[in-house]
Order: structure tokens, then C-alpha cells, then sequence
């Protein structure tokens, strides 16, 4: 029991690592209907920024709001720059200037900063709490940052008029143009938004896996999966999914004899895909409704 | 194009080993491409775990060739079996997906393939980590060829049967249903398309393609091992898809061209920054041909035809403009995978 | 008479002397392989600089940097090294392609270095069926040293089975009644650590856990866990950099403070134990058979000091503190050195022979006390290594130099 404990408060630590990506993930989805693929390498980025400015001296707190601004914009000059021009083109064209996108921030952030690993300074300290090494100041700090995003996204998509515009834009663009929506506005700060709430992400993460260029490429995967197996319109199901997978991974890698170490993400995945053949949309996710 | 046929024929002649070893891998990658084309340029169902069927045709050949000693010609049907019920499988359960959730499935597969090919329970067949060794063909009959230009022309006659199979496909009354399933599910279905049956079979047919693929690719490379069926096969496949062009047959050679030589023209152009310069390559591309090679061509046929005022083959036009003009701006609530 | 003989035997001399004359050029003929010619030798190498692997990219950089300064100082017997690297991204397929176009199309002389266990496995047929050395390959694993089956594939670094056997015997002597844990990476690299020390172990320690982990997870903190679980006294952590530093502070916050050994790969004190924390990393155990450039015992040795000023004037963006760097540094000195035996003789079947023949080679980057040595039944240049211990600030070497005995 001892055993169980602790690796599901581990896996809730991870868990809450993938949560604050699937809050970027699904406030993208919110803004374009899509999955930004370079999403963590935008956080990434994001968090070597933070970083740089460390090792010029910036206390932390300025770090941290000049890193989460810079992505802001970051964010909407990249909606604006590259994906604008060719919002004609087809959906899955697009995909391939994730990629793209991808290919050049982690190319870019090695070379500027090299591979090897940096530590990344944490704002809560690492003291145990409970004494007993099961839960981490930092872990908690982390988790309290992941559910304060998820309220204030909660609050900005129900209770917001920008929020509801942005709903509408995404929705139905041409009704919501009638209505005095400015769509592309709404689709960049969409942008900005998601690039700022994965710098938080990125800079909360990089204390426990340490810094590097290829930091989140792994991480984006699990997000992704907490974010789809929650539902993609729903932050709260993002945060909820990102827990669960990282609790179902240990549980699995711990409990299932023979294979379960060697196959976690496998099976996490595998349990992801059944929820969502039982229940396409996600566990929280609005139902698909089609007119005929 | 007979120009082109015999220009491909009696390339081996002409080119050193190394190139034509490039030239045979880029074919290879154009069949796989045509794989994932037919489910999703041809059918609609977007499909991110490619990589995993190109591993399970791979793994197929070279077990077959090294524990069992099957001839390697014989592998190659073996490969293409053993994906299509796999990828018929597959299909069942992501019959209830739609767009990015079923993206997430094959995404799944794709990571999951290399981690079960390592695991320890399948490793008195894969080889674990340390992959398999396989032997290259040689030429049958005392042929007067070195086993490069062996093993390009049987890749060539390989890729033959499929783009021809292909095209058979996409024309019969199969193809239209399977395209129908993609334009519109609904109609197609209250047409009387046995929508879920036809949507497991092209993934089924899909795998396969993809699967006889790896086949190949194993034969060619000499060599599998987990590390060399990523999830980067996966996108790399997806790129060449939409480079080469959603739902146009002939667009999968120009991908499979471009996923092999680009990134060694961005090596060349920049060591440090390789996978930025490629970046960008993608991304000059995409502008220019924001419906890949195919759509390009198809704009400057209409545009010439028009102007030569004939009648535009509206027929085709629409087959793929169903996915290739789906933006996220125009959305629209009526049954594509991009509804919320 | 006497003159006419005098005549006679200097005739002889002088025809003797023009016979040598005309047989020495014959005997100093230079021989050129492909790769190689009067003014420079093209040297293959294949490297991951992108992907998963992009950290070992580092190793590639300081040879490129070292070649650049042998040939400011006239190159190798007057002929300049072209060092002509490609990235593979840790892709095997890829490897095969680089390999396939530095032999073929570039026309290089050998490859050198090429880096990672699955890649090299990949070339490794082709390299010896074209008979192209295939030398110094930049991979620990047990299996490069196989002369008789691989003629034409060297290793260069002490083997991970042989380093393993080395902690087996340590722990026989020193914690004979231990539990051990072991998190290993999960692929060729892990598994031949897991080996070596099973191996080397031989059934006398129980293994009570064995925790795998893939570059995929993104903590090993899970595998941590289960390792204090299982009542393990003693951990073997064969992580690569980061997911060792991960694997230390999380043992550190744990409270739990196990016996650690730590793998050769991981044991950079800049790239590995800083970011873990000194004071979590203060006596854990590893094996050096280099000298570690953070290490202050080395401030004023000669060796040391040449090293730095070759980093600073030919590669100052590297990284100091990292032994990747002093690693890239010494695998080149031993190329340079190979070549300069070869003298004119340049094919590659001689190459091979030089290289299968360093006796008692010395380089001042080595542990004091430590050669290389290949025969050609003994494709192991390094073996030798000495356990060292950090103190919380650096590494103590402690014990004497030696050798782990495995090979083929």
C-alpha cells in the first residue's frame, strides 16, 4: 500500500508536468480547431528564454513574466507571420508548418544553447514535504500553478466576453463575423494565450526533468493524450487526463508483471485509446453533433 | 512518360551504387506514402502511426529471412498480408474516431510499435534492440547486375504492381465508395455504402501498402532495429504526403523524393542548423505549393485548359478538394472531423 | 695485380651501391587507398547532431576542432586531415545511408568514431564486406572487439561489461552482503551494463530489482521509487547524462542513501552532477580513465594545460566541463597516432594493421599509468579504468588502475 501511494503521488507529479502542456494544447484547439505540434518546442523555447535571462541577472519573477509576455507575442507573430498567409490552404497542410516550426525551434534552441543539461531554479524550493520524500514542495507548487491556469481558463471561456467571442470564432467563423466577431483577432490571441500558458508550463517543468532542447518532445506526447482522452474543448478534462496518465503509467510500470516496466506508455496509451472508443469524444468532451 | 520509364530503366547503368541505393529508398518511400495517401488523401482518415506498419512489414521480412530462410521474394506478399490484418484490426476499433481523436490512435501505435518490438517476451524474434541482420539479394538467373542494381529494378517492378493496383483501385466502383466515405460519410451511407466495412478495408489495404514497403526497406538497408521505426518515420511519411499532394497518386513519387534528398540538402547547406534550414525548405514549399505538387500542377493544368477554353474535369477537381480545402476558419458543422 | 684489384673491388662497391640506390625508392613507394594521396587523407565520421542523441554531437565537434590543429601544424607526415562528418539523427537506416555515401561517394579513406550501438550494428556488415575500417567506433559495447569474425571493426573506449565487472568486483569486496537495484536504459547500452555486472557478479549478489526506462519518459522518478522499494541497499544507475542527474536528486530527496554507482557514461561533473546538486551527488562512485577537466588535481599538470589551450583556441564554444570534450580529444590523438605509424603505407588493410599494433601508446588526457594497447587478437584499445568517488566537489581517484578482462 506503502508502494501504491507513493507512486500514484509520483504519478500525480508527472501527471501535473503533462496537465500544464494540455492546457496549452487545448487553448490552441480552443483558438484553431487544431493541435499545434510545436507546441512544446515553443514552451521549450519559451523556458530558455526564462533561462537566458536568469544568467543575465534577472531575479526570477522578472524571468518568468518576461519569458511568459515574450511567448505572448512570440505567439501571435508566428499566427500572424506564417500561418495567416496561407490560412486558405488545406488543414493538413498546416500540420506539415507545425512540423516545420518544430524542426526550427529545436534546431534553433540547440544551437544557441547547446545540448547539454542545464538546471532550472524552482521558485518553491525542494524540501520534502511530509517528511517522507512522497510529494516535493516543487511538485505541489507545480500541481497549485496547473489548477490556478485552469481556473482562470475556466473563468475566461465561461464568464469573459473575449473568451465567448473566441468560442464563437472557432465554432462557426462566418456566423460569428456576422455577429461582430473579429475572428482573426480571436485566432491570434488564441495563439499568444496558448504560447504564454506553455512558457508557464515550460519553466514549471524544467526544475524536475532539467533543461535541454529536446526536453519536451516526450512531454508533448503525453500532453496530447491527457488533453484528447479529457476531451480537447475542456480544460478541466485536459488537467484531469494529464493526471491520469501520469498516475496509469506508474501504476502500470509498477503492478503489471513482466512487461509493465518496459511497456508503461504503451499501455497507458492503449487504456487511452479503449476510453475513447467507448467514448469518442473524450471523457469530458462535447459530444459530436452532425447536420445531415 | 515513356521518356521517364526508360530513363528509370537504364539508370543503373549509368549511376554508381550509393545513388542508386538513394534512388531505390526514395521508391520505397513513395509506395509507403501511397499507402498512407489511400487513407487518408483517398478515404479521410488522418493517420499518424504509418511508421508502424512500414515496422511490422520490415520485422516480417527479416524474421521470415533470418529464422525461417524464406527466399526474400516470398516475404514480400508475407509482409503485405501480415499488415493488412493488422491494419484491418486496427481499423475496427478506430471506426468510432474522427480526426485528431483517431489521430491520437494511430499516434499510439506508432509509439507503442518500437517499444514492443524491443520488449523482452517478442525477443527471440525481433532480436530485441540489437535488431536483425538480413543478407542482400542477389540477382536470380546469373543476371549481369550487382545486387544494388538488382534490388532497384525489383523495387521498381514491385512499385509498379502497387501504383497500378492503386490506380485500378481508386477507379473501380471500390475507389468511388471509399472516396465517397471521405467526401461525406453520411451520403455515402444512405447511398447504401457499407460505410464501416470499406473504412476497415482501405485501412486494411493501407497497412498493407505501407507494410510491403518496409518490406523492402528491410531488404535494401540490410538491417531493422526498434530506433529505426520512430515516430520521425511517421511524420516523415505525413510530410511527404502533403508535399507530394493529398489524394494524388502520382504526388507520393515526388514525396518519397523529397523526404529522402531534402534533408541532406539542409545538411549540406548548414551543419549546425540542419533541421531549421529543412524547416524552412518546408516551409518555402508550402507556400508555394500550398496543395503540394499535385495541387500545383492540377491549378496549372486548369489554368491552361481554361484558357484553351476546355472543359476542366470538374469530377476530379472535387474528388480530393473535400479534404485538401478543409481550413479551420471554414469550418463547417456538418460531419468533418474537424467539429468539436 | 694489386691495383687492378682495388679496381676491381671498388667497381663492385660502386655497382653494389647503385643497386641500393635503385631498390630504395621501390622499398619508400607510397600506397594510397582510396581517401588517401600525397597532400591530404579523408577521414568518414557519422555522428548524431539532431535528435535524441544531439548531447554526443559535442564529440564530433572537438575532433573536427583537433584535426583543424594537427593540421595548422603541418597535418600527418605533411598531409592534411579532411574530416568529413555527417548527422544520422541516431537513425540506423540513416547511418546506412551516410556510410553508404562517405565510402562511395566521398570516396573517405576509413570512418571513424561513428557513434551509438545500433548505428554502428547497422554499417558494420557493410563496412567489413567493403573492407573499409570501421575504426575507433564511439560505443562501449562489448562486441566491436571481435577481430576474428569483424577484421575490420575496432573499438576505442573501455567496454561496458568490462567497467561493470569492475563495480562487481568492488562490491564483492566491499559490500559482499548488499542488495542491489539497477536502473538501466533500456537498449543496447543498458543491457550491456546489466551484463557486464550480472556477469561479473556471477550469482554471488542477489539483484533484487531491475528498473528499465525509455529516452521517452520524461523522469525516471517512477523507477526510483520502485528501486527503494524493493529494499535495494545498492544502486547501479546506467542512465545517459540527464536521466542520471534525474535518478540522483530524486534518490537524494527520497532520504534514501544507497550505495551508487554510477556509469562512465553519465559522470561528468559540469553536465551530469551539477545539475543533480553536489551536495546529493557527495559519494557516489564511478570509474575514470580520463582525466576529468573539473578535477583540480589535474590545475597544473602539463597535460591538462595543453588540453585547454587547444579547447580554447580551436573550439571555445565547446563546453569545458564536459569529458564529451576531453573524450572527442583523445579518440582523435589515437587516429593521428595510427596514421603517423602508417607513415606512406596509406591502404586501409595497413591502417588496420597499425592500428591493431599500438603497443604502450601515452597520451597526457590519460590517467596516469594508462596505455593502449591492441594486438590482433585484441581489438580493446582502453581497458584499463580506476574507481574514483565524489566528494560533494569533485572526484577522488581511489585504488589502483585496472583492467576488466572481457572481450569478443
Amino acid at each position: 500500500m506503502d508502494l501504491f501511494l507513493h507512486q500514484a503521488l509520483a504519478g500525480l507529479a508527472t501527471g501535473s508536468i503533462y496537465a500544464c502542456l494540455a492546457l496549452a494544447i487545448v487553448m490552441i484547439y480552443a483558438a484553431i480547431n487544431h493541435l499545434n505540434f510545436a507546441q512544446g518546442e515553443m514552451a521549450m523555447f519559451s523556458t530558455f528564454i526564462a533561462w537566458q535571462l536568469m544568467q543575465w541577472g534577472a531575479p526570477y519573477l522578472l524571468a518568468f513574466v518576461g519569458a511568459a509576455a515574450f511567448s505572448f507575442v512570440a505567439g501571435i507573430a508566428v499566427e500572424r507571420v506564417l500561418f495567416r498567409p496561407i490560412h486558405k490552404a488545406p488543414v493538413l497542410s498546416h500540420i506539415v508548418l507545425f512540423i516545420a516550426l518544430f524542426a526550427i525551434l529545436n534546431s534553433l534552441a540547440g544551437f544557441i544553447w547547446d545540448y547539454n543539461v542545464k538546471s532550472f531554479p524552482t521558485p518553491f524550493g525542494s524540501r520534502s514535504l511530509f517528511g517522507n520524500g512522497l510529494v516535493s514542495s516543487h511538485d505541489a507548487g507545480m500541481m497549485g500553478v496547473a489548477f490556478t491556469m485552469l481556473v482562470l481558463l475556466y473563468v475566461f471561456f465561461r464568464h469573459t466576453r473575449i473568451g465567448l467571442a473566441m468560442r464563437a470564432a472557432a465554432a462557426n467563423p462566418e456566423s460569428a463575423r456576422l455577429a461582430g466577431v473579429r475572428v482573426g483577432r480571436m485566432i491570434s490571441l488564441g495563439w499568444g494565450m496558448a504560447a504564454a500558458i506553455g512558457a508557464v508550463a515550460g519553466i514549471m517543468i524544467a526544475p524536475v526533468v532539467f533543461l535541454d532542447p529536446n526536453m519536451m518532445t516526450s512531454i508533448l506526447v503525453y500532453g496530447f493524450a491527457g488533453a484528447v482522452v479529457g476531451g480537447l474543448t475542456s480544460p478541466g478534462g485536459a488537467v484531469f487526463g494529464g493526471l491520469a496518465v501520469g498516475i496509469i503509467e506508474n501504476l502500470a510500470g509498477t503492478y503489471i508483471p513482466y512487461v509493465g516496466r518496459e511497456l508503461r506508455l504503451t499501455i497507458a496509451l492503449f487504456i487511452i485509446v479503449a476510453v475513447l472508443t467507448a467514448k469518442p469524444s473524450g471523457l469530458f468532451g462535447r459530444a459530436i453533433v452532425t447536420r445531415v | 512518360m515513356i521518356a521517364g520509364v526508360a530513363l528509370a530503366l537504364l539508370l543503373p547503368l549509368a549511376i554508381k551504387g550509393f545513388f542508386l541505393f538513394q534512388l531505390t529508398l526514395a521508391l520505397i518511400y513513395a509506395v509507403a506514402i501511397l499507402g498512407l495517401n489511400l487513407l487518408t488523401g483517398f478515404n479521410g482518415q488522418f493517420s499518424l502511426g504509418h511508421s508502424a506498419f512500414y515496422a511490422i512489414g520490415a520485422y516480417t521480412a527479416a524474421i521470415l529471412m533470418d529464422q525461417a530462410d524464406v527466399a526474400y521474394y516470398w516475404t514480400l506478399p508475407a509482409a503485405g498480408a501480415a499488415c493488412f490484418i493488422v491494419g484491418f484490426l486496427f481499423g475496427l476499433p478506430a471506426l468510432r474516431l474522427e480526426g485528431l481523436y483517431l489521430a491520437l490512435a494511430t499516434f499510439a501505435l506508432a509509439i507503442a510499435t518500437p517499444q514492443l518490438l524491443k520488449s523482452t517476451p517478442l525477443e527471440p524474434w525481433t532480436g530485441g534492440v540489437q535488431g536483425i541482420v538480413i543478407l542482400k539479394p542477389e540477382a536470380p538467373l546469373g543476371l549481369p547486375l550487382n545486387s544494388d542494381q538488382w534490388l532497384y529494378y525489383f523495387t521498381m517492378l514491385t512499385a509498379a504492381l502497387m501504383y497500378a493496383g492503386a490506380v485500378n483501385l481508386m477507379k473501380s466502383r471500390t475507389g468511388r465508395a471509399i472516396m465517397a466515405i471521405r467526401d461525406n460519410p453520411i451520403a455515402a451511407s444512405a447511398m447504401g455504402v457499407n460505410v464501416a466495412l470499406y473504412k476497415s478495408l482501405t485501412f486494411g489495404v493501407s497497412a498493407l501498402y505501407t507494410g510491403v514497403a518496409g518490406a523492402l526497406g528491410a531488404l535494401t538497408v540490410q538491417f531493422v532495429a526498434p530506433d529505426s521505426f520512430t515516430f520521425n518515420l511517421a511524420i516523415a511519411l505525413f510530410v511527404g504526403l502533403v508535399i507530394g499532394g493529398v489524394g494524388s497518386i502520382p504526388g507520393t513519387l515526388l514525396g518519397g523524393l523529397f523526404i529522402l534528398f531534402v534533408p541532406n540538402i539542409a545538411e549540406e547547406l548548414s551543419k549546425g542548423l540542419a533541421q531549421a534550414v529543412y524547416g524552412f525548405i518546408l516551409i518555402a514549399v508550402i507556400y508555394l505549393m500550398p496543395s503540394g505538387a499535385a495541387g500545383l500542377i492540377r491549378l496549372i493544368v486548369g489554368r491552361t485548359a481554361r484558357s484553351r477554353s476546355q472543359p476542366v474535369h470538374f469530377e476530379t477537381a472535387s474528388r480530393s478538394a473535400r479534404l485538401t480545402r478543409e481550413t479551420p476558419m471554414s469550418s463547417s458543422t456538418s460531419g468533418d472531423e474537424n467539429a468539436k | 695485380m694489386k691495383m687492378r684489384n682495388d679496381r676491381h673491388w671498388l667497381m663492385v662497391a660502386a655497382a653494389m651501391a647503385i643497386a641500393a640506390l635503385a631498390t630504395a625508392p621501390a622499398a619508400a613507394q607510397k600506397k594510397y587507398d582510396p581517401g588517401a594521396s600525397d597532400s591530404e587523407i579523408k577521414i568518414g565520421n557519422i555522428m548524431p547532431y539532431s535528435g535524441p542523441a544531439s548531447a554526443y554531437g559535442e564529440i564530433g565537434k572537438t575532433e573536427a576542432a583537433y584535426f583543424r590543429k594537427v593540421n595548422d601544424e603541418g597535418g600527418v607526415n605533411g598531409r592534411k586531415i579532411n574530416f568529413i562528418s555527417y548527422d544520422d539523427a541516431y537513425s540506423p537506416p540513416k547511418t546506412v545511408e551516410q556510410a553508404r555515401k562517405l565510402v562511395e561517394s566521398d570516396e573517405v579513406l576509413l570512418i571513424f568514431q561513428s557513434l551509438g550501438t545500433p548505428s554502428n550494428t547497422a554499417i558494420q556488415r557493410y563496412m567489413n564486406a567493403k573492407k573499409v575500417p570501421q575504426l575507433f567506433v564511439a560505443t562501449g559495447a562489448t562486441k566491436w572487439n571481435d577481430p576474428k569474425h569483424f577484421p575490420w571493426t575496432m573499438g576505442w573506449q573501455p567496454s561496458y561489461q568490462s567497467e561493470a565487472h569492475i563495480y562487481a568486483q568492488y562490491l564483492l569486496k566491499n559490500h559482499p552482503q548488499g542488495k542491489i537495484g539497477v536502473l538501466y536504459q533500456n537498449d543496447d547500452y543498458g543491457k550491456d551494463y546489466l551484463k557486464g555486472l550480472k556477469d561479473g557478479l556471477k550469482g554471488n549478489m542477489p539483484i533484487v530489482a531491475e528498473a528499465p526506462y525509455e529516452t521517452t519518459d520524461p523522469t525516471v522518478d517512477s523507477q526510483v521509487i520502485n528501486l527503494k522499494a524493493s529494499g535495494a541497499d545498492i544502486v547501479f544507475n546506467v542512465a545517459t547524462p540527464k536521466f542520471a542527474a534525474q535518478a540522483i536528486k530524486k534518490i537524494a530527496e527520497l532520504g534514501w542513501k544507497p550505495v551508487h554507482l554510477l556509469n562512465n557514461v553519465s559522470n561528468s561533473v559540469g553536465s551530469v552532477l551539477k545539475p543533480a546538486g553536489f551536495d546529493n551527488a557527495a559519494g557516489v562512485l564511478s570509474t575514470a580513465y580520463m582525466k576529468d577537466p573539473t578535477d583540480p588535481t589535474w590545475k597544473d599538470d602539463p597535460g591538462y594545460k595543453k588540453w585547454s589551450a587547444f579547447m580554447d583556441k580551436y573550439y571555445p564554444d565547446g563546453d569545458k566541463t564536459s569529458t564529451f570534450t576531453v573524450y572527442g580529444y583523445l579518440a582523435a590523438q589515437t587516429l593521428v597516432a595510427v596514421l603517423k605509424q602508417s607513415g606512406d603505407n596509406l591502404t586501409r588493410e595497413n591502417v588496420m594493421k597499425q592500428a591493431a599494433s599500438l603497443k604502450g601508446l601515452e597520451f597526457d588526457m590519460l590517467l596516469p599509468g594508462s596505455r593502449i594497447n591492441t594486438g590482433p587478437n585484441d581489438f580493446a584499445p582502453l581497458k584499463q579504468m580506476q574507481m574514483e568517488r565524489f566528494n560533494g566537489e569533485r572526484w577522488e581517484l581511489f585504488g589502483p588502475l585496472m583492467s576488466g578482462e572481457v572481450g569478443g
